[in-house]
């Protein structure tokens, strides 16, 4: 780790957002993990993505589970809320959060540890709920808390940093977020912030669960020969099927690419996402020719990168629901407890 | 064209970065002294200032500190690191460094050098050449040492004990003669003595007069600025009137209202043609004089002195306002209001000096240009007749004292050359060393902790005990602790951030950690398309981009060196030591270093 602290010092010509605030207003703690790691550049990714956003920190709640990738939000998005929940049970305190104040934007960070082994399941559920939140899967395959170990998002066949083979088969997070009914989908990696800050920002903007992949070298144990979540394979094997651009609020688009290069998505609060298509046959709004094409490109080792599947008519669980809109804790004692008249309304229908 | 990577073996690069020693003409290594002083090693500091501009207790009093407006602490806040009074700091709490000076070798080399003038730069040509074995000879008019140091600056900014013992430094050395009290009346007399080489120090020692109406009946009280601060230096002036009005607005300027405050001056007001921005004083020695309550008055072009029955009654002035033209440049229109006067008992005319030969006859095959000013090559100060060099003010007019101790050196070089029968124009290259600092995962050799303090201000003598007398020094300069906070202000520039292509995983976390958004990876380009699309604009372009070789993703590293801190957080963070911290020293080499080998 770093014994200094990050100057305060700025760069003089570093522009405010609209809410007046710099880009390193929106920094955390300096990071504790590794030099090099991943996941460091997913956090300034993050950075980038809410302070183009204009979005102010107090309304943002980060939450995360155990591992490497949930230390994060302690080095990102200082002023904002942030719960740090015990192992694989991120998602649940999610959704218990968004079900008690759906004002906040809710930001849940996990790596493949948690997410894809002990907390399979809470994913699972919060993302078939519809829980509108920005999912981030921090994905090294790796665990590197504990030196190293397989995770299950190894892929098979890959190698250990001592040369041990995986033999088992790796759970595909973007094919379970697209089986279980995930509304925004992508997946990136951490060495293509380009890439990674719109698809972020897509999916801060997007009404219901959106889930990113976002592949994120460890460079302690996972950067060897052999890995198939390293910067160089990654690099190699990169498949992008579209670079996104989110363009907020409601102004005139202007198309300045060859049509058919170019779809615009228009999202539930006005967003637009514009795609260049990079392989021009790819639909993100088809989610089963998205689950097949990546099942496919998967075969041929490739990791596809970009929105992969979008649904800008998607709802969330508080639509399925029908919940007031208020925030539990803005409720007032009239709201909560019914007047006399009411009981008796009540009573009487039971007679 | 995309850019080359770049050349870091060439010594000025690096050298560039380092602001503050770019800018210094002696090239003294700024952040290496500062680090000793903020580790309370101040004789080490003062040594290190001392091989590089010969007084540092005087510079550090009166230094025109060209460092300072160059620092990269400007750039990054409001103001620069204190440089020229963190020398004072090392000056005044040093120990005895007489053990760690040079001396005279026993056998001299059998070279005898005069030196003409004994100011800041015929003393440094001593102080170089003396220890390699030369006899110096150093001829002043005046019958006391160091020039205008001693003649022009005022005693409430530089202590007699100060010239007296950095010039006793350079006479310990041995094999110099100080011939003070022998004016050189003639340099074709001097070349016929038996000297193998002359240098020129005699300064810029004619003070401009200002020729309109009423000069000559007013003529008793209105005197030339610096033969009047000589005349107080040495003891012959006590007083001035009450009102004084001082003409002009350079530093000499300053030095006269400051110094009529302290001989009975009450009302005193500096009065300049141009506007009180153009100036040609110091920002911080205007300031000082306004602190003792003296007004500068702007836009008043003197017309003529007003006197009567032979009694000088005061000056009237005609009121201009700055017109530019389509091209940008200034003229001083009068504004046609009515001209102004001002009474005054005294005035003292401080609008320039110049050079003066008149001891050195034309027919020698020295030759001088249209400006009647000797022609000296400005890299080896040799004139035409090559057993002369010229330095300092004699050279090229008036500047200040770091430049006479620049020049200093390199006429020694020259003269040692010379009288060896080695072409002079050849001139030795600077020593460089880039060191690593890293001391483990996370330690460095260099305090990389950015202080986040402003710059301190260096305390005074309280104002009504200052003005009450001339040789009361009105700074007390910073003492330790302040000294040391000031340091710490120090961005440490000289510690370079040097970065190999071969070890980068281009994992971005350099760019991540970089508080100043110095570091970009990015396709290579022109060099102005690329610092438009850096991470953040590289819009200074008097700051190099350092840039890399192509790396395995076929992008460039670009680092925008403008606004870095040196704090090491890029090579803390990188993985694979692709960014290492690494030391820079450039030593500029000397005359006393020809013989040996480092």
């Amino acid at each position: 780790m770093t014994y200094i602290a990050k100057p305060k010092f700025r760069h003089p010509d570093l522009e405010p957002n609209a809410r007046g605030f710099t880009r390193r207003d929106y920094e955390g703690k300096v990071s504790t993990l590794c030099a090099g790691c991943g996941h460091d550049s997913i956090s300034a990714a993050i950075i980038q993505a809410v302070y183009e956003l204009d979005l102010e920190p107090h309304r943002i709640a980060k939450m995360s589970g155990i591992g490497c990738s949930s230390k994060t939000p302690d080095y990102f998005l200082g002023a904002s809320h942030g719960f740090n929940s015990v192992h694989g049970r991120m998602p649940s305190v999610l959704t218990g959060a968004n079900l008690a104040n759906r004002d906040l934007i809710y930001m849940g960070v996990s790596g493949d540890g948690d997410s894809a082994s002990i907390g399979l399941g809470q994913f699972a559920h919060s993302i078939r709920r519809g829980v509108n939140m920005v999912y981030i899967v921090e994905n090294n395959g790796v665990y590197g808390l504990t030196k190293g170990q397989f995770s299950a998002t190894s892929d098979k066949g890959s190698k250990s940093k001592r040369g041990v083979v995986n033999h088992d088969a790796p759970i595909d997070m973007v094919g379970l977020a697209l089986q279980l009914g995930a509304t925004y989908v992508a997946r990136s990696f951490s060495g293509d912030k380009a890439q990674l800050v719109p698809l972020i920002k897509g999916a801060i903007l997007h009404h219901g669960a959106a889930f990113i992949d976002c592949i994120s070298p460890c460079v302690a144990f996972n950067n060897h020969d052999g890995s198939t979540k390293s910067y160089d394979y990654v690099r190699e094997h990169n498949e992008a099927v579209n670079r996104l651009d989110v363009i907020t609020g409601r102004a005139p688009i202007k198309l300045d690419q060859e049509p058919g290069t170019l779809a615009l998505v228009q999202q539930h609060d006005g967003s637009t996402l514009r795609l260049r298509k990079i392989h021009a046959d790819y639909d993100p709004g088809d989610r089963l020719e998205a689950m097949s094409y990546l099942a496919q490109r998967a075969a041929e080792g490739e990791i596809v990168t970009g929105l992969l599947y979008v649904d800008p008519e998607a709802q969330d669980h508080h639509d399925y629901l029908g919940t007031v809109a208020t925030p539990l804790n803005q409720l007032q004692s009239e709201d909560l407890i019914p007047s006399a008249s009411a009981l008796d309304k009540i009573n009487e229908s039971l007679r | 064209m995309a850019l080359q990577p770049t050349d870091t073996k060439n010594p000025d690069y690096f050298h560039k970065v380092v602001d503050c020693q770019w800018a210094c003409p002696a090239h003294t290594p700024v952040p290496e002294y500062i680090r000793e002083i903020a580790a309370g090693n101040y004789t080490d500091a003062y040594m290190i200032n001392w091989r590089s501009n010969v007084f540092p207790g005087i510079l550090g009093r009166t230094c025109d500190r060209p460092c300072e407006p160059a620092c990269r602490r400007g750039r990054v806040e409001e103001e620069p690191v204190a440089i020229c009074r963190l020398k004072r700091v090392a000056a005044d709490n040093k120990d005895d460094i007489r053990a760690r000076l040079p001396s005279a070798p026993a056998r001299r080399n059998g070279k005898k050098i005069a030196c003409v003038g004994a100011g800041p730069a015929s003393l440094t040509v001593a102080r170089d050449l003396a220890p390699l074995g030369y006899e110096i000879h150093v001829y002043d008019g005046e019958k006391q040492s160091a020039g205008m140091i001693r003649s022009q600056i005022p005693r409430f900014r530089l202590p007699e004990s100060v010239i007296d013992e950095e010039v006793g430094y350079i006479t310990a050395i041995g094999n110099i003669e100080l011939r003070l009290g022998r004016r050189i009346e003639s340099l074709k007399a001097l070349l016929a003595e038996d000297y193998d080489a002359i240098f020129v120090g005699s300064g810029a020692p004619r003070g401009r007069d200002l020729d309109i109406p009423g000069r000559k009946e007013a003529a008793k009280r209105i005197h030339i600025g610096i033969d009047w601060l000589s005349n107080v230096s040495f003891g012959h002036i006590h007083h001035i009137g009450k009102r004084v009005i001082v003409l002009g607005g350079g530093n000499t300027a300053m030095d006269c209202c400051r110094t009529a405050r302290r001989l009975g001056g009450e009302d005193v007001k500096v009065i300049v043609r141009s506007g009180f921005e153009e100036m040609k004083a110091s920002p911080w020695e205007k300031e000082d004089a306004m602190h003792e309550g003296i007004p500068i008055l702007n836009y008043l072009v003197p017309k003529a002195f007003t006197h009567a029955n032979g009694k000088l009654t005061g000056v009237t002035f005609e009121r201009v306002a700055a017109v530019y033209d389509d091209k940008g440049r200034r003229a001083l229109k009068p504004t046609g209001e009515p001209d102004e006067h001002y009474e005054c008992d005294d005035v003292l005319v401080a609008v320039g000096q110049e050079n003066a030969f008149p001891w050195i006859e034309r027919d020698i095959g020295l030759a001088f240009d249209k400006w009647d000013m000797p022609q000296v090559d400005p890299v080896t100060f040799q004139s035409t007749n090559p057993k002369v060099f010229f330095g300092g003010d004699a050279a090229f007019g008036p500047k200040n004292i770091i430049w006479a101790v620049a020049h200093g050196h390199d006429a020694a070089i020259s003269i040692d050359k010379f009288v060896h029968g080695q072409s002079v124009a050849d001139r030795p290259p600077p020593m460089v060393t880039l060191v690593s600092q890293k001391m483990g995962i996370h330690e460095w050799a260099y305090d990389n902790d950015i202080s986040a303090d402003l710059r301190y201000k260096v305390p005074l003598v309280d104002k009504d005990v200052a003005l009450k007398d001339v040789r009361t020094e009105v700074e007390l300069g910073f003492d330790k602790k302040l000294g040391y906070a000031e340091a710490q202000r120090c961005l440490n520039c000289d510690v370079q951030t040097v970065f190999s292509a071969p070890l980068c995983i281009e994992c971005d976390a350099c760019v991540d950690i970089c508080p100043m958004d110095c570091i970009t990876f990015t396709e290579n380009g022109e060099e102005e398309d690329l610092r438009a699309r850096l991470n953040a604009p590289a819009q200074n372009k008097t700051q190099a981009l350092y840039v890399s070789d192509a790396l395995k993703t076929g992008r460039i590293m670009a680092k925008d060196e403008d606004v870095c801190l040196h704090c090491g957080l890029c090579a803390e963070r990188c993985p694979t030591g692709a960014w290492d911290m690494q030391r820079f020293t450039l030593d500029i080499t000397h005359a006393d270093h020809r013989c040996q080998t480092r």
